[in-house]
């Protein structure tokens, strides 16, 4: 019914970067970047070393200002819809020694909507315990964070990230380093936020697994070299054209067949 | 000692210390968290030239106007850092170093100036070298609780801010919060937590006082709120202790008796401290090492007995200690195996195992296979 009476429906779209550049020191990091994404999708964004994986991420969230670009969220500047958008940042980033619990990491989601001053109290601290559930943390709230394993920090981040109750995601290498049921969950998470119509982007670097975890994927080496369902643009082709010669995985056809373990392992700046 | 409580001096010197340790020991905890303990060190010694630019350009030792001289030299050597570090090549590590030696060495020389002028009361001045407890008088004292109480304030109502910038700046951004406004806050208050203590402790060893608190408190808990707590505690403890000790002495310096007082809690923290002690994880460490090498000696004698015909026979220790690598250790394994009914000692430093020690024994075995 609603698509008879609206005419002329615009094309909602969850993310829409035109024109984003980047540069460092003169270098350009990021050139030209255009990308529309549909919401209720997921998103891989793959490449080599030094090609503005994490860059691109941290441009849409005005983390890194850039030298030119237009970052809409549903229609409208970022800067208006930052509570429709949630963050992962890579795990690195943070001094895991920090003197306080899962929980309060976890409960640190809530700030933006409590706003200045207010202190979270018995809802945030709820929130965040259902939050912890979700990614099979619940034991740990009360844990030190620096007795966390890898995979547990990470799964840390995705719950603070889920408290935001955000319509987008950009999460910065999630299964970088994690063990197998980190990996599972993150998954499962993922299909479930995808069912509930949110659009994830997520920096990636193991090739074999993008056509079974993603709907879509933007090939990036400081340009885009491709960017779409992963059946259409993960390619032979395009792989070579992102990594060069150093790519050691033919997507076959997009079925993913692997003839070198490619190792994209190190953090991007 | 009655008498010594009553005195009014006293009490001065020992409210001011405590105000100044516990504002160094709260701001404290947020430098050390961030990583800007170099930070204090060098506003401290930047704040040497303010004082006495502020005593030149007034002619007055109100400690009130030489303590904002000190401010606004902390605000300009805090600006100038972050100039160098934005618009330079040099890391922020270097552009500390030279901002603390340009601004101290200057301090210095118009020290030295103007002690050569006699008609000068410059007295008062290198006191703010290593500080003078007895010098603070109770007007100086509601400066500095004025100061470091309203610092204290901005503190606690900013609280998950400022927790949130310590811990993941990015993200806080990413919730638009605006983290680079409280960086410069958070910073100001650190300046004001350095500047009121410059009378009492100096500018040299002041910034002991901003990082050994609360590194002190560090090794006592892993919750923030608690942390900030204890520095207080440990900055109030060692500002009165080292204030007290400074004004009964003949006319010890303040700042290094603090300094002293505060390096025995660190010492003491580091050691005993309950959540990452090294007396404890010592001790850890001893008792896995006694839990690891009586499981290995049970090992062995199970081996042994599988190369000896007669399982019953029983082996010296002397074979034992051979496959051990802590021989001393043997005996004392022997023994607590004993107590709980694993081993026998047949005769005198003969060992065999017993039926039980020869099932946990082989069951172990099988686990590892």
């Amino acid at each position: 019914m609603d698509e008879q009476t609206q005419q002329n429906p615009p094309i909602s779209l969850a993310i829409d970067v035109a024109d984003l550049t980047v540069a460092y020191h003169e270098k350009p990091v990021l050139w030209d970047i255009d990308l529309q994404v549909p919401p209720g999708i997921l998103l891989a964004i793959v490449g080599p070393n030094g090609a503005g994986k994490t860059t691109f991420i941290k441009s849409v969230l005005g983390l890194i200002k850039p030298v030119a670009g237009q970052m809409l969220i549903y229609g409208k500047p970022y800067a208006e819809q930052r509570r429709l958008v949630g963050y992962v940042p890579q795990r690195g980033s943070v001094d895991w020694d920090f003197p306080t619990s899962v929980l309060d990491v976890v409960t640190m989601g809530r700030y933006g909507h409590l706003g200045w001053f207010k202190r979270p109290g018995q809802a945030e601290r709820s929130q965040a315990l259902e939050a912890l559930e979700k990614v099979g943390m619940a034991d740990y709230a009360g844990r030190q964070i620096s007795q966390l394993s890898g995979g547990q920090q990470q799964r840390t981040f995705l719950a603070r990230a889920l408290v935001q109750d955000a319509q987008i995601y950009f999460m910065d290498e999630p299964f970088q380093g994690v063990d197998a049921t980190t990996e599972r969950a993150i998954v499962d998470l993922l299909k479930e936020l995808r069912a509930q119509g949110k659009t994830v982007v997520v920096v990636h670097h193991d090739l074999q697994t993008v056509p079974e975890y993603f709907d879509w994927v933007m090939l990036l080496n400081v340009r885009r070299v491709a960017a779409g369902p992963v059946g259409n643009v993960f390619t032979d082709d395009n792989l070579r054209r992102a990594y060069g010669g150093r790519v050691g995985f033919l997507a076959g056809n997009g079925t993913g067949i692997s003839e070198t373990e490619p190792n994209y392992g190190q953090p991007v700046i | 000692m009655d008498s010594l409580l009553f005195d009014y001096t006293i009490r001065t010197v020992a409210l001011g210390a405590a105000v100044l340790g516990i504002v160094a020991g709260a701001l404290g905890t947020f430098a050390l968290l961030r990583r800007q303990s170099l930070l204090g060190d060098a506003m401290s010694h930047a704040a040497l030239p303010g004082v006495l630019i502020a005593f030149m350009l007034t002619a007055s030792k109100a400690p009130v106007i030489l303590v904002l001289g000190a401010a606004i030299a902390g605000v300009i050597g805090t600006i100038s850092l972050l100039a160098i570090t934005r618009y330079s090549r040099i890391k922020e590590d270097t552009a500390l170093g030279i901002i603390l030696s340009v601004f101290f060495g200057f301090g210095l020389l118009l020290l030295t100036f103007l002690q050569r002028n006699p008609t000068a009361a410059q007295a008062g001045l290198n006191t703010f070298l290593f500080g003078q407890a007895a010098t603070l008088l109770m007007r100086d004292v509601v400066t500095m609780a004025i100061f470091g109480g309203g610092a204290l304030v901005v503190v606690v109502a900013l609280w998950k801010e400022f927790k949130l910038l310590s811990f993941d700046r990015d993200y806080g951004t990413s919730l638009g919060f605006p983290m680079t406004a409280l960086d410069i806050l958070l910073t100001t208050l650190l300046v004001i937590g350095i500047v009121i203590g410059l009378q009492a402790v100096g500018v040299v060893l002041m910034s002991a006082m901003i990082v050994a608190p609360a590194a002190a408190a560090r090794q006592w808990t892993d919750r923030l709120g608690q942390m900030l707590v204890l520095a207080s505690a440990f900055g109030a403890l060692a500002g009165v202790t080292g204030a007290l000790l400074s004004s009964l002495g003949s006319g010890l310096s303040t700042g290094p008796v603090v300094v002293l007082v505060i390096s025995v809690i660190v010492l003491l923290s580091l050691f005993f401290g309950a959540s990452r002690g090294l007396a404890w994880s010592w001790l850890r460490h001893q008792r896995n090492r006694h839990v690891l090498q009586t499981q290995s000696v049970l090992a062995n004698l199970y081996y042994l007995a599988g190369q000896h015909p007669d399982s019953d026979h029983a082996h010296d220790i002397e074979v034992l200690r051979a496959m051990n690598r802590y021989r001393g250790g043997v005996e004392n394994s022997l023994r607590a195996l004993a107590a709980e009914g694993l081993v026998r000692e047949t005769t005198s430093n003969h060992w065999v195992l017993t039926d039980a020690g020869q099932a946990l024994a082989s069951s172990r075995e099988l686990n590892h296979a």
